[in-house]
Formats: C-alpha cells, structure tokens, sequence
C-alpha cells in the first residue's frame, strides 16, 4: 500500500520503511525554530547548526521580562554558536522568515514551539507546532516523534474571482466541513497553479485553527520558482504515491467562492460570507501576522485604501511579517498609501495578534483582522469580539467603519 | 513504579478536551488551583471522587485540543494510567511529556464498566478486568516513550542525560 507524502517524509526521517495511520514514528528534526528566549539550563544540544533563533512575538521588547528573555536567548546563541540568527533590525515572524530565507524545504522536517509552525508546509515541508516541553527535548535531541494521524485529500480546482483571495478558501473550508482534528492535508489540484506562495502560506497558517496535524502543499512549478536563488540547500521534494490512501477526498471550486467571514470565537463551522455580516461595526482592523503579513497583503489593503480614509472612530493596523517586507513596502509606496489614508504601519512583530502590544482591544470593542485566531480574549478584552477576513475585506471595513464586502471596492 | 497498576475504573467517552480538563478560565492559575477545575463543565464533583491509583478509561481522541499541559492534571489527582481507545497526538504528548503512563487500547470502553477494578501493564500492553475476570490487549507507546514515561517525563529525561543542569 502506498503511502501519502505526509507519511513518506515521517518514513524517510525514520528508521520504519513505511509509515502507516496509527503508527507512532520517532524522526530526526531537520530544522529547530525558537523565538524570544531560550532555557538557561541548557548544558549541551544536538547541533547548532539545525537552529534557527529570532524574536517575534514581542519585539523589540514591551516589558523587561521580555527584554531579560531576549538576553537569555543572545547568551544561548553566543555559547552554543547558533548561526541562523535574526537580530532586532532583521527580525521577523518565525513563519514568514523561514520561508522568506529558503529556510524551510521540500521534504524537510521542522519544528518550532508555535501552533501556527504548520504554515511552512507551503513549502512541501512537514512542519508542527510542538509546545515548549517537547521543543526542550527537541533542541536537546534533535528527535520528536509523531502520531500518524489520516490524511484528506484537498483538491483545488478553478481560479479565484475578483476580490475573493486564498484566506478565503481557508475560511471557507471550515466553514463548511468543520474540525480536521488529529488529521493531515494534503493540497492538490490544477487550481492551485493559480494561487501563489503567499496565498499557499495563508492557507497553510491558518491550517491550524482546523485543527490539522500538519498541511502540506506539493512541489510544482510555482514553490520550485519560489525557491529558485532563495534556498539554503539541497532537497528533495516529495510526492504521494499513485495508490495512497486518503480518509476522504474534499473538492473545492475556487470560482464559486465569495469573501468569507469568519465569527467570534473559533473557526469550524462558524464562517459566513462577509455580505451576511455587512454592517456589524468594527473598532479596529488588522492586517498582520503569519498569516497574511506578506508584501502582496500590503498590496491589495493600499489598492482598497488608496484615495480614500479610514472611517472616524475606527483603527486601521497594519503589522509586517518581518523587517525586510517592511522595506520593500516602503519602497513600493504601499506604506505611503496606507498612511495617507489613516492606518498605522507598525514594524514587524506577532504584535496585536496575540495581544502581546501594537494594538490591543478594550472591552466591548469589535474588530476585523487578518491575523490567525480568534479566540475569546486572544487579542486583549475577553470582552471584546473578533471577526478573521482576508486583507481585502478588511481594508475595506477600515474605510467604512463596519464589516464589507470587499467587491464593492 | 511497578509494572502491574492497579486501580478502580472511571469512564469517559470521545473526544476527551484539552478545554475540559483545564477550562479557559482557568489557564493562568497555577497547577494547584487548576486541580480545583478539572472537568467542572461535563463531570464537576469527579476531582473529588478520583483517588490516587484510579484507572482513567476513555473513548477515541483522548486529549484534544490545545497545548495546555493537560498531564499535569491527571498526575496531580494521582490518576496511575489512561486507557483509551485512541489519543489525539498532542493529548499523548501531553500525557507522555509529563510522565503520566498511557495506553491505546481499541476495545477499552466495551471491556469495562465504571467501577470495575483494572490491572494495566502499559509497556506490555495486557489490560485485565479483575471485576469480570476479562483481558484485552492494548498497542503499546514505542519504547523511547516510554523511556520517558519511565524516567517522569521530558524535563526528568533531559536531566538524567546531562543536557539540563541545576542552576
């Protein structure tokens, strides 16, 4: 029996020849993420050359404890020689850097503390957020281990009509099937010919609030243009066997698609189309995160703004995935557009996503981001409510005040 | 510890949530106040009932959910082992990481009622139900998690083995 490419690349890292669900594998780590501190403890590791380090969540520091973990994580990478080291200045998102720097590859398996790691399996790499407990034995050992969980098949078909983006298409998937708990999936279909990394890393991100083990796109012609000049070494891509079996086959025409809006307070089976939401009043909006942070995000909220102005009373945040999208905003006059017509442009952090500072929410405010989650309380008040659209939508929200369908703009 | 653990049963059903074990409300409290909670919304009173040895059988999907060091809790109520049908990957980990011993076990639910008393050999896999003179056999965790199941979890492991050192 074949297997899936989830399954091959937990095999190949492995001392099984097959990998099957239910299994429980025990594999090497390629590539070790961590951010903002590092255990003083830590008396020997693996291999320093696997790591990668940077600050992300709260960066530069917005208290002093932050400040003294950012310590703990210069002294950690000063003693153990660590290399692949982003500095305040070059900092950005784990997830956005990674993929930015050639970092994450086809085939590879990384690991990283943060539920959002899945986001690099937009580069055919088998990606998980791990937790701090595990990520400890991990640095330490190189090694994890995973429990196979099946796999669904999500096939990609059509092209996306105006104004309608690939967050989209990943609020739209469950919204409509619900949970993909304790599940991998797997991208396939000629649609996906049409959706770029950015959008690839959008889906695979929020892949996440699915609740999906890990969510891998294939190797084709546009991850291979990607990383054409921007990978840091060799890989080998992997594809699924003919006959690998899948729990189920979902089929998802992109030209039926609208703008998805999803509700407070999770994701599965809570997401209607913005038109059904027009109207609801927003305080504030976001764009930022792992999630949709990326220069064509910048993009398409200038296109929605430009020549017009955040709407009285509304809070327009703008947070780059890292420093260098950030420039090349700049540069493009994005940043500019934005301004001019009201929003703030912040430097790159995880920021208001998590609540962690650049912009929290008061009690019983409402707002439209594009960043990951939207739990209760996940971006300040418990109190208040969190609406997820792609950039577009909510751009557009920003200028008129209340949740609207980006089309009309 | 020794290998056979012995205890009286307490059931659960399907998909056992991180949130259930330790609510929202709940995530900034510290271990002990977070005992005070555990399965307040579907089960209240059972962190009461639970005593040190006590077997925790339940259905598929064990341990849904977050991140959020669910293990702690069931060590903390001196839970010895969870049986399940099926763990969710991040529920065992949670389990495994902290030391709590865990056994799949396809089966588990139709071989016991609550109150029966179970012996359980997690390495080997052989459960027994002592009350109605049953046995099944349960899939074992990999012997390098078991490893650290042994040891008291992943902290203890890496401590044994030098890589974390006593500051």
């Amino acid at each position: 029996m074949g297997m899936t490419s989830v399954e091959k690349i937990l095999a190949s890292h492995s001392d099984q020849e097959t990998v099957k669900v239910g299994d429980v594998v025990v594999v090497d780590v390629d590539i070790i993420v961590s951010f903002d501190s590092m255990r003083s403890d830590i008396a020997k590791i693996a291999d320093p050359d696997k790591l990668v380090l940077l600050f992300d969540h709260q960066v530069p520091a917005p208290t002093v404890r932050a400040a003294n973990m950012a310590i703990a994580l210069r002294e950690f990478v000063e003693k153990f020689g660590v290399k692949r080291y982003f500095p305040v200045g070059q900092h950005g998102i784990s997830h956005v850097l990674v993929a930015q720097e050639g970092i994450a590859l086809p085939g590879k398996i990384l690991a990283n503390p943060d539920s959002h790691t899945c986001s690099s399996g937009a580069l055919n790499c088998l990606a998980r957020g791990m937790g701090p407990s595990e990520m400890l034995h991990i640095v330490c050992k190189g090694q994890t281990w995973f429990l196979v969980g099946p796999t669904t098949k999500i096939v990609i078909e059509g092209e996306l009509p105006e104004r309608v983006y690939p967050r989209d298409v990943i609020h739209y998937i469950p919204g409509e099937y619900g949970d993909f708990a304790g599940r991998n999936l797997e991208w396939h279909g000629d649609g996906l010919a049409g959706i770029d990394m950015d959008g690839r890393l959008t889906m695979a991100t929020i892949s996440a609030e699915l609740s999906a083990e890990f969510s891998l796109f294939p190797f084709d012609p546009v991850l291979d243009k990607y990383l054409e000049g921007r990978a840091k070494g060799p890989f080998e891509p992997v594809f699924p066997d003919d006959d690998a079996e899948y729990d189920r086959v979902i089929t998802v025409d992109l030209s039926s698609l609208e703008p998805q809006v999803v509700l407070p307070n999770k994701v599965a089976n809570n997401v209607k189309p913005v038109r059904e939401m027009a109207g609801q009043r927003v305080d504030q909006a976001f764009i930022g995160s792992c999630a949709n942070g990326r220069l064509s995000d910048f993009a398409v909220a200038a296109d929605v703004v430009k020549g017009r102005q955040v709407a009285p009373g509304t809070r327009f945040i703008v947070t780059p995935g890292s420093q260098a999208i950030l420039k090349e905003a700049i540069r493009l006059g994005y940043v500019e557009t934005l301004m001019d017509a009201g929003a703030v442009v912040t430097s790159s952090t995880c920021g208001a996503c998590f609540g962690g500072h650049m912009g929290l929410l008061g009690d019983g405010e409402s707002c439209i981001t594009a960043s990951t989650r939207n739990f209760k309380g996940r971006m300040g008040s418990p109190n208040a409510q969190i609406f997820m659209g792609s950039p577009a939508t909510v751009a557009a929200s920003a200028i008129t005040g209340v949740i609207t369908d980006p089309r009309e703009f | 510890m020794g290998d056979l653990l012995r205890g009286k049963v307490w059931k659960f059903g399907d998909d056992i949530n991180t949130d259930l074990v330790i609510p929202n409300f709940a995530v900034l409290m510290t271990k002990e106040e977070q005992l005070e909670h555990v399965f307040s919304a579907n089960r209240p009173g059972w962190k009461d009932e639970v005593q040190p040895g006590d077997v925790l059988v339940a259905g598929r999907n064990f341990g849904v959910g977050s991140a959020r060091p669910i293990g702690d809790m069931f060590v903390g109520l001196g839970v010895s082992v969870v049986v399940a049908e099926s763990f969710n990957g991040l529920g065992l980990r949670n389990c495994i990481n902290v030391g709590l011993p865990s056994l799949p076990c396809p089966g588990v639910l139709d071989a016991f009622e609550e109150g029966d008393v179970a012996e359980v050999d997690w390495k080997s896999g052989a459960v027994r139900n002592v009350t109605k003179g049953t046995s099944l056999q349960g899939a074992p965790v990999p012997d390098v998690l078991q490893q650290i199941v042994i040891a008291g979890g992943v902290e203890a492991v890496l401590r044994n083995e030098g890589y974390l050192v006593r500051k």
